[in-house]
């Protein structure tokens, strides 16, 4: 055997990737089991709460969450014992319902819980509609399920269910919850033995169903049922095989990989197509897709055939297909241009079901799509019933009232009060051409009026004009020709201005969309944090969609809180944007997870994270939602996720970055303190101590010198102190609180508080009398006094302190005759950079620069011409002072 | 001599005052919460109260207006830098002074010596016709201000603000304290005028207005009239 032939027998590592994958999820993900039946009465319910008590035996918590026993005592016998979960109570217009109460189900947390009839539909004011999407939510959380269901409510089998029985299914569940089942059991009876029970009473018959009993217990559907239930247990059983023969690198007999595209329009029919796709793409285990075409310059839909076009797409979802959402000129162009592109091996198109001369007229979608299709195969499925026709396209000139109408009828009457003015003169072409100019003004404002022109015109002319005059009579044939002109001239002009005018609205439309969203991109890049963005997310949808729109964004705690948008959110709606959040999926108002809610709730969803919630509230009468907004919502929502996820990452940065510097500042400050706090209180410590131990013996001149050190150390570590505190107010962003001061009395205010220190040594000031500053009294006092203090410690005298006023500015200078900066040149405005080795921590001119800083200006030290230094603190000059008052003015009101 | 309440939450503090006062004669009595302080105050009816602003129970500005309600015992409160803004509300809510820690015991002393004496002294005149703090004298009938003997010439609102101050030399008035001494209580002049004022009483009555000897500044808090007898 060469390598490459045994390589091929060795199972594909994806292949066993994906099935690892699949594993794991398993394990991890709880277990539905389906008892799955081809028709009510076969014992569904009891073989699961057999199998319950089974469970039972062996430990297992199981609570039976809602399991109805139809007052048949072989099943309530089988109930009694087993831990039951207490029934949601809803009154439903004065009467109580009894359902799931997934809450209390959730708090329980059971390892498996029994919930009967899969395909139940919840009562009103329930957390969903359908109790399979309970179901789904309890499995999401880790409880294992035990389940019921009939073939009958299968979805895709739907319309096959309805052929054989005649009765319309309405309580459905989506293929997908089948496929997530982990277990079908079949339970199986052969239909002799059913009719018998049910004769003996034994079987509960479902309302829907009892007003078609006599239709729906015929053995002849029984029968047929039961080979859909067994079809579809099988077709489970080959899936699971084909896993198993993937798990262990049997060759499968797939080696082509199907996709099937079906076409689908607002049309009834479509519901059988999107059936029967599933229906085929489930024996060629093949991915399936529905797509819709929107026809660029084509009439926009009515509100009735939209909602009917996205209950079909909604549906698609259910039956586990994609959505996809075409446009284009041609609806064959663009399914075909989509097919190709994305390797779609058959197409699903509906027989049609219009006259024959349409397709003459207009080309026919089938014609082109199998023309095209090359090596796609095109499959035509008939649809059950004609659907009701599609409603005419609302013409324009409806949409605008009677007016235009009024304009032909007007037109027509002086264009025929004119002809009578002129019959004699002219001949009748002529008159026809006034005709004609008539009905293409009428034919502007639409098909309607231009009809009414044309047929007005054509009785008009020939009551009229036409031999012999004032009968309807014609003599001559010509002149039916000459009305057929005239409605024709009529069509064509409306049709034209009609697909202009609509062409017109479109391109208006989608011009306003690509505004609203550039402005909208624009306004959003300059957000820089959540609530920015939040904010300019509700505007542009309140603006965009009509409806009243916030934004909800994680708080950190797991939970959401509002970051924006007019809406006070409560109680429920809440509920609907937690549900939304958690599951990344859409909620709430119009959707099949808690409709009856006020708001939509729409997840942001930034790969595998939520990062926020989009609640829209609309008006109780707004129509559905049409294509542009929905695109327009979809876009909003896309840039706002993506704005969320960029605000999120620069804070994350910003705080790495502050965390970085925090740390910096902690551990200089950690080696700071270890010195420079010790220093002084080890001579304090010392110095104290030998006073009281040894004082009676120490010389008084010793006693003295001890005792001034103290003093001395204990000023140092105030000031090291003061310092720290002052540099970590002003880092942590306090704001100076500004005032008018003097610079007199600033200068003034710190030379007395080193009064002290400066001793007898000489200060020069040089300060305009009248020069006022707009500072924080407190804290320039520190600049200043930190200053001279440097100057102190490090430089000799004599010091000289000015205070100029430099155009805008005003700059404070204290120069000294020392040894000038150090060199080389250190950074001596940092923290902890201490210039010479006096004693200090270094601290006190980063001080004067956050404080400065703080009041917007910046600080500078340069050698001095003539030798030492001179440090500068330049801050802005505060502009005019306000409502300050001379000396003079006050004088006067004394 | 006299009786002074310390009250102050931390025990090495009040260690040190006992000492310190105990030292200097007079008799203490210490409290260590609101509560307790004003009981003591009541109790021992003292000639002084050191109050500490933040105490366990609630701060410190409660004992002060407590006392207020029905006495003038002299308050001098005792606060960190950069509480301004609590000095700043002490001193209106009627506290006569305050010391910011830490404090010598120089200093110390010389503020209880201020507040007492003028505890003595209230009640009496603002008949005292003349005021002399250091060099500086105040005739106040005759709107007559001299510095070392000279004669200065002071606008009325210099002169009101210099009788404020040299009134009670050694103690503290905040801004708002001396706008309402100038202008009146319902005044809404600001700070600046004030400041504005000052600065120019100061180049009238200093030698050198940079580097004032008589009239300092508190900065952030108001205007001191150096005690000439200290």
């Amino acid at each position: 055997m060469s390598e490459r032939e045994r390589d091929s027998d060795r199972p594909d590592p994806d292949a066993l990737l994906a099935q690892v994958k699949a594993e794991e999820v398993r394990a991890a993900r709880a277990r539905l089991k389906i008892y799955f039946g081809a028709s009510p009465g076969v014992g569904k319910t009891y073989t699961m709460l057999e199998a319950a008590r089974r469970a039972v035996a062996e430990g297992i918590d199981v609570v039976v969450g809602i399991v109805e026993t139809h007052g048949r005592s072989e099943t309530a016998a089988l109930v009694e014992g087993l831990s039951l979960l207490p029934r949601r109570v809803i009154d439903h217009r004065g009467v109580k319902l009894e359902e799931l109460d997934v809450d209390a189900a959730l708090a329980r947390r059971p390892a498996l819980i029994l919930v009967d009839e899969l395909a139940h539909s919840n009562a009103p004011g329930s957390r969903h509609v359908k109790r399979w999407q309970d179901v789904i939510d309890l499995l999401e959380s880790g409880i294992d399920v035990w389940s019921t269901l009939n073939v009958q409510h299968v979805e895709s089998l739907g319309d096959v269910i309805q052929q054989i029985t005649g009765v319309k299914v309405r309580e459905t569940v989506p293929d997908a919850v089948l496929e997530r089942a982990d277990e079908l059991e079949l339970v199986d009876l052969p239909p002799d033995e059913l009719l018998e029970r049910m004769n003996e009473g034994k079987v509960y018959v479902p309302d829907q169903i009892a007003r078609a009993t006599q239709n729906f217990f015929q053995r002849g559907n029984l029968l047929a049922l039961r080979e859909l239930a067994l079809r579809r247990t099988a077709e489970r059983v080959d899936v699971d095989v084909l896993a198993y023969r993937r798990e262990h690198g049997i060759d499968t007999t797939w080696p082509t990989r199907e996709r099937i595209l079906v076409c689908v329009g607002p049309s009834p029919g479509s519901e059988r197509l999107l059936r029967a796709t599933k229906r085929m793409a489930e024996g060629l285990h093949a991915p399936w897709g529905a797509a819709t075409v929107e026809l660029s310059g084509a009439a926009p839909m009515g509100s009735k055939d939209a909602d009917r076009l996205e209950a079909h797409l909604r549906l698609t979802e259910q039956l586990g297909g994609d959505v996809i959402r075409l446009r284009g000129a041609r609806v064959a162009d663009a399914l075909l241009a989509y097919a190709r592109d994305h390797n779609v091996t058959r197409i699903v198109a509906g027989k049609p079901t219009h006259a024959r001369w349409r397709d003459r007229l207009r080309g026919s979608l089938l014609d082109d799509l199998i023309r095209g299709s090359g090596p796609i195969e095109v499959h035509v499925i008939a649809p059950t019933e004609a659907g009701p026709p599609r409603p005419a396209a609302q013409s324009l000139g409806e949409a605008r009232g009677a007016w235009p109408y009024v304009w032909a009828i007007t037109a027509i009457g002086v264009v025929t009060g004119l002809g009578m003015g002129v019959a004699d003169y002219v001949t009748l072409a002529d008159i026809t051409m006034l005709y004609l100019i008539a009905i293409m003004v009428a034919s502007l404002t639409g098909r309607g009026p231009s009809l009414v022109a044309a047929s007005l015109a054509v009785a008009a002319f020939d009551f009229c004009f036409v031999p012999p005059r004032f009968t309807f009579a014609v003599s001559d044939v010509r002149h039916l020709l000459t009305f057929a002109v005239m409605f024709a001239c009529g069509l064509v002009i409306s049709t034209l201005t009609g697909r202009l005018r609509r062409a017109e609205q479109e391109a208006i439309q989608r011009e306003r969309r690509t505004a609203a969203l550039l402005a909208f991109t624009r306004e959003v890049a300059s957000a820089v944090d959540e609530t920015e963005v939040a904010v300019v997310a509700a505007r542009h949808l309140e603006d965009g969609l009509d409806a009243a729109a916030g934004v909800l964004v994680p708080d950190g705690d797991g939970g959401l809180m509002p970051a924006a948008g007019l809406m006070a959110l409560a109680g429920q709606d809440e509920t609907v944007a937690r549900w939304a959040f958690e599951h990344r999926k859409t909620a709430g108002h119009g959707t099949e997870t808690l409709p009856g809610a006020r708001v939509l709730a729409i997840p942001l969803v930034d790969g595998e994270v939520a990062v926020g919630v989009i609640a829209l509230q609309r008006r109780k009468d707004a129509p559905a939602f049409v294509a542009y907004q929905i695109h327009l919502l979809d876009a909003l929502a896309r840039q706002t996720t993506l704005a969320l996820g960029r605000v999120r990452f620069a804070t994350q940065a910003k705080d790495a970055a502050l965390r970085a510097r925090t740390e910096e500042l902690r551990s200089s400050l950690l080696s700071a303190v270890s010195h420079d706090l010790r220093t002084p209180l080890a001579v304090i410590t010392g110095a104290a101590t030998s006073l009281r131990d040894d004082g009676d013996r120490l010389p008084p001149e010793t006693r003295a010198e001890l005792l001034d050190s103290i003093v001395d150390d204990a000023r140092r570590l105030e000031r090291v102190l003061a310092n720290l505190l002052q540099l970590t107010r002003v880092e942590t962003g306090m704001k100076p609180t500004r005032e008018w001061v003097p610079a007199e009395e600033l200068i003034g205010a710190a030379l007395t508080r080193l009064e002290a220190a400066i001793g007898d040594r000489p200060v020069a000031v040089e300060v305009a009398p009248d020069l006022m500053m707009w500072i924080d009294p407190v804290l320039f006092e520190q600049v200043v006094i930190n200053l001279l203090e440097n100057a102190l410690k490090h430089a000799a005298p004599p010091l000289t302190v000015r205070v100029v006023r430099e155009g805008d500015r005003v700059a404070i200078e204290i120069a000294d005759r020392g040894r000038g900066l150090p060199s080389p040149p250190v950074r001596l405005f940092e923290k902890f950079v201490r210039a010479s080795t006096a004693p200090g921590v270094g601290l006190g001119l980063a001080v004067v620069r956050a404080i400065v800083v703080a009041h917007g200006g910046e600080v500078s030290a340069e050698d001095r011409p003539g030798g030492g230094a001179v440090f500068r603190a330049i801050i802005p000059a505060g502009g005019p002072i306000t409502s300050i008052s001379s000396p003079t003015h006050v004088e006067v009101r004394v | 001599m006299s009786t002074v309440v310390v009250i102050d939450d931390d025990p090495h503090v009040r260690r040190f005052l006992r000492a310190t006062l105990t030292g200097h004669g007079h008799l203490v009595f210490e409290a260590t919460s609101v509560a307790e302080g004003i009981a003591a105050i009541s109790e021992h009816r003292p000639g002084i109260v050191l109050l500490d602003l933040g105490l366990p129970d609630g701060d410190g500005l409660a004992v002060l207006r407590a006392v207020r309600t029905d006495s003038k015992v002299p308050v001098i409160v005792l606060s960190a830098r950069g509480q301004e803004g609590d000095k700043v509300a002490a001193l209106d809510s009627g506290a006569d002074d305050y010391l910011t820690k830490p404090f010598g015991t120089g200093e110390l002393m010389a503020r209880i010596r201020v507040a007492l004496r003028h505890a003595t002294e209230a009640g009496g005149e603002p008949s005292d016709d003349v005021i002399e703090v250091g060099p500086v004298r105040i005739d106040q009938p005759r709107h007559e201000v001299t510095v070392s003997g000279a004669v200065v010439h002071l606008t009325p609102i210099e002169f009101k603000i210099l009788v404020a101050l040299a009134r009670q030399p050694g103690r503290v008035l905040t801004h708002r304290q001396l706008v309402r001494a100038v202008w009146g209580a319902t005044s809404t002049e600001q700070s600046h005028t004030l400041r504005v004022h000052v600065a120019a009483l100061r180049r009238k009555i200093e030698v050198n207005a940079a580097r004032p000897r008589w009239l300092v500044t508190e900065a952030g808090v108001g205007y001191r009239m150096r005690d000439g007898s200290h």
